[in-house]
């Protein structure tokens, strides 16, 4: 390893500019001439729209135009697609009612966008708005799973009876009936994975330019994958044609899914740009990002989990209900399908598993894929029905999860995931050795001599990553292949840039990319420029998201890297007059092995362009181009657990200790992938402690805002302890797994499991806010 | 925010005579309430007029009595003021704690009571404390000043001007945050005087605003100390209940922060 | 509209807006400082903190005109030209940044923390200081260290002075 290649803790290339407030975020984009738009919502859960009446707004100085949901469909622009394909269990396809960008006819959650003000000025916009007097005609509402699902409901669309979007499984049923006839103890849990408002702290924002010459548009928006963004927009919302359509995804405050989709928002600035022929810009507010912006997880699930007399699994039945909210986002319908029910094995040995999920319209936000995706949701369940189950059958928790750890890779489980490689006793161990396990009785107490109520609970996660081998999500209904492109361009000079569809919004691709360049030249980082995020600079990508990056678009970058190095090498033998095969690369210098004979990187470089002398028949130049595709998933899998002190006097829990034991693989930047950890940790305590949206029964946003949405603070989170084992992957060139989303699929259930044992009382669920716990204690 | 038009007052008196002016005026002192109320374009005044640069209204000064903070001093002053920790070191304390630095930096003793928000800290201790609210027209005692959620004895135009504190032998506060917002679910203020009378307000808690709370002030009018009040049973009815905290946990916090805060009055 | 009057970064300016302007839109909008960000719109956040005469306080919470004859650093203005201030080589060095959209906001009261406690600064009184601030990324764990980190450095180079 170099001082700068993989492994090297190497302070971010990006940050720079960040920490001199260079940063280019889309709101900091000035168009000549630009307009401002503000969106028209409904504040009703469910409503009729009888009417728009503009007229007094566009009378108001500095108005440019009021649009409304009814233009939107007299133009032809697409109604919102979701791009994977569930069928129910008797072979129905799912159901799916139209989302048109803006509502022409009926709004079916609080929030919903019914016309945009475009104005010279954002207030002028926010005045006019107020002049605009819409006629609804207020329908019933339902906002929970419970009561959507009941019969005589009220209908949210006309294609969904009973309000039921599929009604999927997984698993062998009759297996799995077979092994809890044979079980000697069974254990039951019923939870709620509560909803959650990702939060991004940059808002949602998009700036939009049509060029009525050229028939051009530029997009400038907050996007995890800004060429998935242009397909979309061009293929499905017949906005513009992709080769006439510019996205640029600069700068990105963070995303964690929630700047996957391509919102109504997005489109409308688009699409509105060429209406007024102006540049228009929308940014979101933090209020609409609560309204808007896709929420994750609200799952209700009930468990049964059947062993033996010896404390083996022999199997677990699962039914979950999951809220899709008022529309079929993106990828809403994957994410409590395949990326949940087929991680419903765990670490675990389980001979038979069946999974039964409900998809449920709501008069609510849309839900999709918020970081970790499903994977929470199964992760929180089992962990929690393990602790259940070590409780109820009078066991350690490590022991009895020790007792069903799968050992032996690869292993196929009976919910399609087939892992191949994992320590899961390594991580356990690890964990429990940096908590000191053993010593926890005595300081639990300690603890209670002064009045505290101390507890530990463990979380033993896996889940799956790199996503994904095109053909097997093709096979599962993926409206799209989910293989990552690389380009690298050695300059004439030997500067290299390497062009990735990923996409970075805090993940530091610009240095760990870098890092793997350096790692495979031995150059410095600062001679390799990452470049991303743009659709007109770089070639069809994917994206960013479910902890892809270094182990689908860092395997694309070795991948185009091994051309790149096979035509130097080819080079340098042919100028040093040497056979390429005994051509090695070494601190930037192609040398003949053996001899003291060399050629810098520069000037193998400056070859390839002059091509004054390349080998017979070679094209000039050095750029390369490859696109991977994954032959598996990948993964991650970890221990985490969580000591802390709960006040019986307040309900609060403080923190003790919080420790976590990781196995990514090889680690690119040891630095950067600790910082994602205790990013998704501070995510996954979030859901555990704190974070949880509230509607009430007419379908109104409770938690609106950071008033009532508790975010956490510096002081809600402790210090963490990390540290890791390492299998490395065998299934990409890195040996990577992805890191993005462990914390926060693994933590929740630590933290739960720990308070539940603190208090003793197994009745609790997230968020665990001190008024909860307290009541937990208090009865 | 609606437009409006700012005005800097350099006096008290140029800052009623601004406010009369307008026609639907508003006071602007640290603006750490009223800016984000009008951000959200749920209040709409004519006028802001801006009291936080008036001199007249900045600064803390001992009296023979006790101690006396102008209007317009920020909470962060009265936090770091020497003379009000060693007077009453729980209103010292309870300023410390206000908001988080930002707000402190900006917002105002005034402000914040004439805003008399149910969850906000000053309140308590003005109650509990026995304080006197002066203006620009007359003097309220704090019994006599707060009405309710929201609400004060405040007059149209009438501007606090400075709040005086009677000298204390013991003094306290705890705050329980708020999970999401960080104002008080429910804090407590206990004060006792050099004669021995005791006086404790709570905020945050009831469906009122802020209040004296009777059976922990008998408690501790016979037991200055956290065990007597082990038994004392707070009625949660007109308690506030929302989703972050019920009536009776709100109850059940207005005794386990009066204890902590007599043990931090010592 | 009014013609406010104020020194940002060191620079006298005048600028004309609306009354309703906040601050931060004035610094944003008017004066191409797009450092400063706008997170939220009920004041929690800080992602808009910035020095008003010394103290850290939210841009979005102040109008443009009680900014008047203030004194206003920005993220922009911390650096000495090429040379970080200590927080923001501390927040480089320790990956206290991630997106680096609260970034900005969270340097500014980091500075303003170190100011007031000097170096007696431990980890529970920076998690407490930074109640005003909210970062999604990084679980704050890298950011505390970061403001620790920075309060050395900064006495140290205060000692020099």
């Amino acid at each position: 390893m170099g001082v700068e290649g993989i492994g090297a803790s190497v302070v971010r290339k990006e940050d720079r500019r960040f920490i001199t407030g260079k940063g280019r975020y889309v709101d900091d984009v000035k168009l000549v001439g630009m307009t401002y738009a503000h969106f028209i919502r409904s504040p009703h859960a469910h409503a009729k729209v009888k009417g728009i009446d503009s007229s007094a707004a566009l009378k108001m100085p500095g108005v440019v135009a009021v649009l409304t949901g009814q233009q939107i469909v007299d133009d032809k622009v697409g109604n919102l697609i979701c791009g994977w394909a569930i069928t129910s269990k008797d072979g129905s396809p799912m159901k799916m009612g139209a989302w048109p960008a803006m509502a022409p006819e009926t709004v079916r959650f609080v929030g919903q966008a019914v016309a945009v003000v475009i104005a010279d000025t954002k207030n002028l916009a926010k005045d006019a708005a107020e002049a605009v007097v819409v006629d609804y005609e207020e329908l019933p509402a339902v906002a929970d799973v419970r009561s959507a699902i009941k019969p005589g409901a009220v209908q949210l669309h006309p294609e969904a009876p009973g309000n039921i979007i599929y009604d999927w499984h997984i698993g062998d049923e009759a297996a799995t009936k077979d092994a809890f006839s044979k079980a000697a103890n069974v254990v039951t849990l019923e939870l709620t994975n509560n909803r959650l408002v990702p939060n991004a702290m940059e808002p949602r924002a998009a700036v939009a330019d049509y060029d009525a010459a050229e028939e051009h548009y530029t997009l400038w928006t907050t996007s995890q994958n800004p060429h998935v963004a242009r397909l979309v927009l061009s293929a499905f919302y017949n906005i513009a044609p992709e080769h006439k359509l510019r996205v640029i995804a600069p700068d990105v405050g963070g995303g964690f899914g929630s700047k996957i989709y391509i919102y109504p928002e997005e489109m409308v600035a688009l699409w509105a740009s060429k209406k007024v022929g102006r540049p228009v810009k929308w940014t979101g507010d933090r209020s609409e990002a609560f309204l808007t912006d896709a929420h994750g997880r609200d799952h209700i699930s009930k468990a049964e989990m059947a062993f033996d007399k010896d404390n083996k699994i022999l199997g677990l039945r699962v039914k979950t209900h999951a809220n899709f909210g008022a529309y079929m986002s993106l990828f809403s319908s994957a994410v409590p399908t395949y990326l949940y029910a087929t991680l419903l094995s765990g670490q675990y040995v389980i001979p038979a598993i069946y999974a039964e999920v409900v998809a449920v319209y709501t008069n609510t936000t849309p839900v999709d894929a918020y970081r970790g995706a499903g994977r929470p949701e199964a992760s929180y369940l089992l962990e929690r029905m393990m602790e259940t189950a070590a409780r109820q059958l009078k066991v350690d928790p490590a022991e009895l999860r020790k007792t069903n750890f799968i050992t032996q890779f690869p292993y196929q489980t009976p919910v399609i995931m087939a892992y191949d490689i994992g320590n899961f006793h390594a991580s356990i161990d690890a964990a429990m050795k940096a908590i000191d396990y053993a010593g926890f009785p005595a300081r639990k107490a300690k603890a209670k001599a002064d009045g505290k109520l101390r507890g530990i609970g463990l979380s033993c996660y896996i889940e799956a990553c790199g996503i994904a081998p095109s053909k097997a999500v093709g096979s599962l209904g993926a409206g799209v292949g989910l293989w990552e492109s690389a380009e690298i361009r050695v300059n004439p000079v030997g500067t290299i840039e390497v062009l990735t569809g990923t996409h970075s919004h805090g993940q530091g691709h610009e240095t760990a990319f870098a890092q793997i360049i350096s790692e495979r030249l031995g150059v410095p980082i600062s001679q390799v420029s990452i470049v991303h995020g743009d659709t007109d600079k770089v070639q069809f990508g994917m994206g960013t998201y479910g902890s892809r990056s270094i182990a689908v678009g860092g395997a694309a970058i070795v991948k185009a890297m091994e051309k790149v190095e096979a035509k130097a090498k080819k080079i340098a033998a042919h100028a040093l007059e040497a056979s390429e095969s005994d051509i090695v690369i070494e601190n930037g210098e192609f040398k003949v092995t053996g001899t003291d004979k060399s050629i810098a990187l520069p000037m193998v470089a400056l070859a390839a362009y002059t091509a004054h002398n390349l080998p017979d028949g070679m094209e000039p130049g050095l750029k390369e181009t490859a696109f991977y595709d994954p032959t598996n998933f990948t993964f991650p899998a970890g221990a985490y657990i969580c000591e802390l002190e709960v006040d019986p006097g307040t309900g609060k829990t403080s923190f003790v200790n919080f420790v976590a034991a990781d196995d990514f693989g090889r680690l690119i930047n040891p630095m950067i992938v600790e910082g994602q950890v205790h990013g998704g940790l501070a995510q996954g305590i979030g859901q555990a402690l704190l974070e949880g949206v509230v509607y009430d029964g007419t379908g109104q946003l409770v938690t609106a805002s950071f008033m009532d949405y508790s975010m956490p603070r510096a002081d809600d989170l402790p210090s963490f302890k990390l540290s890791h084992t390492t299998t490395l992957c065998p299934g990409n060139p890195l040996g990577v797994k992805g890191c993005g989303e462990a914390g926060a699929i693994g933590a929740s259930a630590a933290v739960i499991n720990a308070i539940t044992d603190a208090i003793g009382n197994n009745k609790l669920e997230m968020p665990a806010t001190p008024d909860r716990v307290w009541h937990a204690i208090h009865g | 925010m609606y437009e409006t038009t700012y005005h800097r007052a350099s006096s008290v008196d140029d800052a009623a005579a601004a406010f009369a002016k307008g026609k639907d005026s508003k006071f602007l002192a640290g603006g750490q309430t009223l800016l984000p109320v009008m951000k959200q374009r749920l209040a709409a005044p004519s006028d802001v007029i801006d009291l936080s640069k008036i001199k007249d209204m900045i600064g803390i000064v001992p009296t023979n009595n006790g101690i006396e903070i102008k209007g317009a001093t920020t909470h962060y002053d009265v936090a770091e003021s020497s003379d009000v920790q060693k007077a009453i070191p729980g209103l010292a304390y309870l300023a410390s704690v206000i908001g988080d630095p930002a707000v402190r930096y900006r917002g105002t003793i005034g402000g914040s009571l004439a805003n008399n928000d149910p969850a906000a800290d000053y309140p308590a201790a003005v109650l509990a404390l026995n304080a006197t609210v002066k203006t620009n027209k007359r003097t309220i005692p704090a019994d006599d000043f707060f009405k309710g959620l929201f609400a004060t004895a405040l007059e149209d135009g009438e501007i606090i001007t400075a709040v005086s504190f009677p000298v204390t032998a013991k003094s306290g506060y705890a705050k329980f945050r708020n999970p999401a917002s960080r104002f008080a679910l429910t804090a407590v203020f206990v004060a006792r005087s050099p004669s021995g009378e005791v006086r404790v307000a709570a905020a945050g808690a009831s469906q009122s605003g802020v209040m004296r709370v009777g059976a922990i002030e008998s408690a501790l009018t016979t037991n200055w100390s956290a065990s007597a009040l082990d038994n004392v049973k707070v009625s949660a009815s007109g308690m506030l209940s929302d989703i972050h905290g019920t009536a009776d946990y709100r109850a059940n916090l207005v005794r386990v922060m009066a204890q902590r805060a007599v043990i931090a009055a010592g | 509209m009014s013609t406010v009057k104020l020194t940002v970064n060191g620079r006298a300016v005048s600028v004309d807006v609306e009354d309703r302007t906040l601050l931060v839109h004035l610094l944003r909008e008017n004066l191409n400082l797009t450092g400063t960000h706008v997170g939220c719109d009920t004041s929690q956040c800080g992602a808009c903190v910035v020095h008003v005469d010394g103290r850290a306080v939210k841009s979005c919470t102040m109008l443009a005109g009680q900014a008047a004859g203030c004194n206003v650093t920005t993220i922009e203005g911390l650096a000495k030209g090429d040379e970080l201030h200590p927080m923001q080589a501390a927040f480089r060095d320790n990956h206290g940044l991630q997106c680096g959209y609260c970034t900005p906001g969270m340097i500014m009261s980091a500075v303003d923390i170190v100011h007031r406690h000097g170096g007696k600064l431990d980890e529970e009184t920076v998690r407490q200081e930074l109640e005003g601030n909210i970062c999604r990324c990084t679980g704050y764990h890298n950011i505390v260290k970061a403001v620790l980190d920075a309060a050395g450095r900064m006495k140290v180079a205060q000692a020099a002075e």
